[in-house]
């Protein structure tokens, strides 16, 4: 216990005030493969310019949970959700509500790096051009603004023009980080995003998460405890498709008030 | 002690069989090849004597003349040309359909069913089916019934390797294209072609292959013509009809003819069998 309270980083600490709004709130959903209920009846909020970090044993739901904020479930058949995901006050699940604005909005960052088979310099500029009309220079200098962002810049400014599939997996991680923020969106989705990588590069994708919660509303899926500790200001736990406990990290971790939730953090199952 | 000498015996056992099995691999592998250089040998033999530059200038000659074997060259480039511009995009585009669109639609599974019928359908059935349907109603021989005949001989090929190689493209890349807001048209265009173009290549290379040799569907579609003829609705010679056609003749001349465009067909193949090794290695190195 007392390991996990000296992991929690000094900025949880300090931010979350209770009056930041809430960018996005879950209510009520459920989530169907097919027959069967992966989530049940979930609620919670994310908080705008804060780390949400889900965390739960593997088929609990939270990657499924994170793949409801950009309905990115549309793209399989028989995978369906009910409730309500306000997003601004917005129903984001309406029928209505246009995918690819959606997640134009609402950008995400994988598992496994997943940098698309072109230049580095076009996997910045794919999503970009997708929604501006920039001059030559102004993409330059968007592509070179998302790559400082990423920490990326650094390392490949001198070959902008090589395929990002020559990178090494950390930096294609970063290389999607950059991809995404480029976009601009709103929030970002982060699921699972150091579970490919070594400690250095886990270590540098969490710090870049901690600047990125400046400007934008972050909900992280992670399998590591102390990497939820480390870089949210407010954990969810849950098991078995429900939410069993969602309260700020530091309660989570230091006194939770669900036994359930305990035996986890303290990692007596899972 | 009993134990070790006991080991050592399986031991030995098992090498003994390794290396009787290594040996029949070997034996086996030694009769398949020998089998393609005494093809390719007979080949060489036979027609490169007639290799000269006449062959690629001068058209087939009459019994008992001198010609070359021009205009059926250019017969079999224009007739396999127009056949790959036909089936190209349209297999590609029910390959994409298949992988992409209708990935999960109940029609995906039938239509691969049927494309695989197609796919090994009899080259000789193919050619009567264009006979009924194009030569029969138009009178007459010509060039576009053979197009067609190789078209339907293309498309299950192209329509098979597309669909293969864009399932291939791993979910994630699409889930990584469609987390930025694009639209379905451009993640396929722009991200899955892009992942699996080399193998999409490699896919019509060998269905030009395929169709380079096929004799049985030109008899009945294409005909033969001992001139020079680019017009597509007359009859159109090829290299595998004339050498048909030279190959069982009484005339000297012409059988010579027939082995040196055999020669020419046979390493043409060859060389986009090796081109479409070389593409789609080229591709699996990348990921």
């Amino acid at each position: 216990m007392s390991m996990m309270a000296n992991t929690l980083g000094a900025a949880s600490a300090q931010r979350t005030n209770e009056d930041t709004p809430e960018k996005i709130s879950v209510r009520d959903l459920s989530f169907f493969y097919g027959e069967s209920k992966a989530l049940k009846n979930i609620s919670l909020p994310l908080y705008e310019r804060t780390v949400t970090a889900f965390i739960g044993p593997s088929g609990c739901g939270k990657s499924t949970l994170l793949r409801c904020l950009n309905r990115m479930y549309e793209l399989y058949p028989k995978q369906r959700a009910e409730g309500e995901v306000l997003m601004d006050g917005e129903n984001i699940l309406n029928p209505k509500q246009d995918l690819n604005l959606l997640r134009a909005k609402v950008g995400m960052v994988f598992q496994k790096p997943t940098p698309f088979p072109m230049t580095i310099y076009d996997n910045i500029a794919f999503g970009v051009k997708l929604y501006e009309n920039l001059s030559r220079a102004e993409m330059n200098e968007r592509v070179e603004s998302s790559l400082r962002r990423a920490a990326l810049w650094d390392e490949v400014k001198d070959k902008l023009n090589t395929s990002g599939l020559g990178l090494s997996g950390g930096q294609q991680q970063r290389l999607c980080i950059a991809r995404t923020i480029a976009v601009r969106p709103d929030v970002i989705l982060f699921d699972e995003p150091c579970s490919a990588l070594d400690p250095i590069s886990t270590s540098k994708i969490e710090e870049l998460i901690d600047e990125l919660k400046d400007q934008y509303t972050i909900a992280i899926v992670t399998h590591n405890m102390q990497q939820a500790a480390r870089v949210s200001e407010f954990t969810a736990f849950m098991y078995l498709g429900e939410l069993i406990e969602y309260d700020r990290t530091e309660k989570i971790f230091t006194t939770p008030s669900v036994k359930k939730t305990e035996e986890y953090v303290t990692g007596r199952f899972g | 002690m009993a134990t070790e000498l006991r080991n050592m015996r399986l031991y030995r056992r098992r090498s003994r069989r390794n290396a009787i099995y290594m040996g029949l691999s070997l034996a086996s592998a030694a009769i398949g090849l020998s089998w393609l250089a005494l093809i390719l040998g007979t080949l060489v033999i036979n027609g490169i004597s007639g290799l000269s530059l006449s062959v690629f200038t001068e058209m087939t000659p009459p019994p008992g003349g001198t010609g070359g074997l021009a205009n059926a060259i250019v017969g079999s480039l224009i007739m396999t040309g127009l056949a790959v511009l036909i089936g190209t995009p349209i297999g590609t585009l029910a390959g994409t359909y298949m992988a992409e669109y209708g990935r999960y639609d109940k029609l995906t599974p039938v239509i691969r069913f049927i494309n695989d019928i197609l796919l090994s359908a009899p080259s000789i059935v193919i050619g009567l089916f264009i006979y009924e349907i194009v030569v029969a109603r138009m009178g007459h021989f010509s060039g576009l019934a053979g197009a067609l005949a190789l078209a339907v001989i293309v498309l299950p090929v192209v329509v098979r390797t597309t669909e293969d190689m864009l399932l291939l493209v791993p979910n994630t890349l699409r889930e990584a294209a469609a987390a930025l807001g694009t639209p379905t048209w451009y993640i396929i265009a722009k991200v899955a072609y892009r992942a699996a173009r080399a193998g999409i290549i490699t896919g019509v290379l060998l269905a030009v292959a395929r169709i380079t040799g096929e004799t049985a569907p030109l008899l009945f579609t294409a005909l033969n013509n001992q001139f020079w003829s680019a017009d597509l609705l007359a009859p159109m010679p090829s290299l595998p009809v004339v050498i048909f056609q030279f190959a069982l003749s009484p005339y000297e001349n012409w059988r010579d003819l027939a082995w040196t465009g055999a020669l020419l067909i046979t390493f043409a193949v060859l060389t986009l069998s090796v081109l479409a090794r070389v593409l789609s290695s080229k591709s699996g190195g990348e990921r």
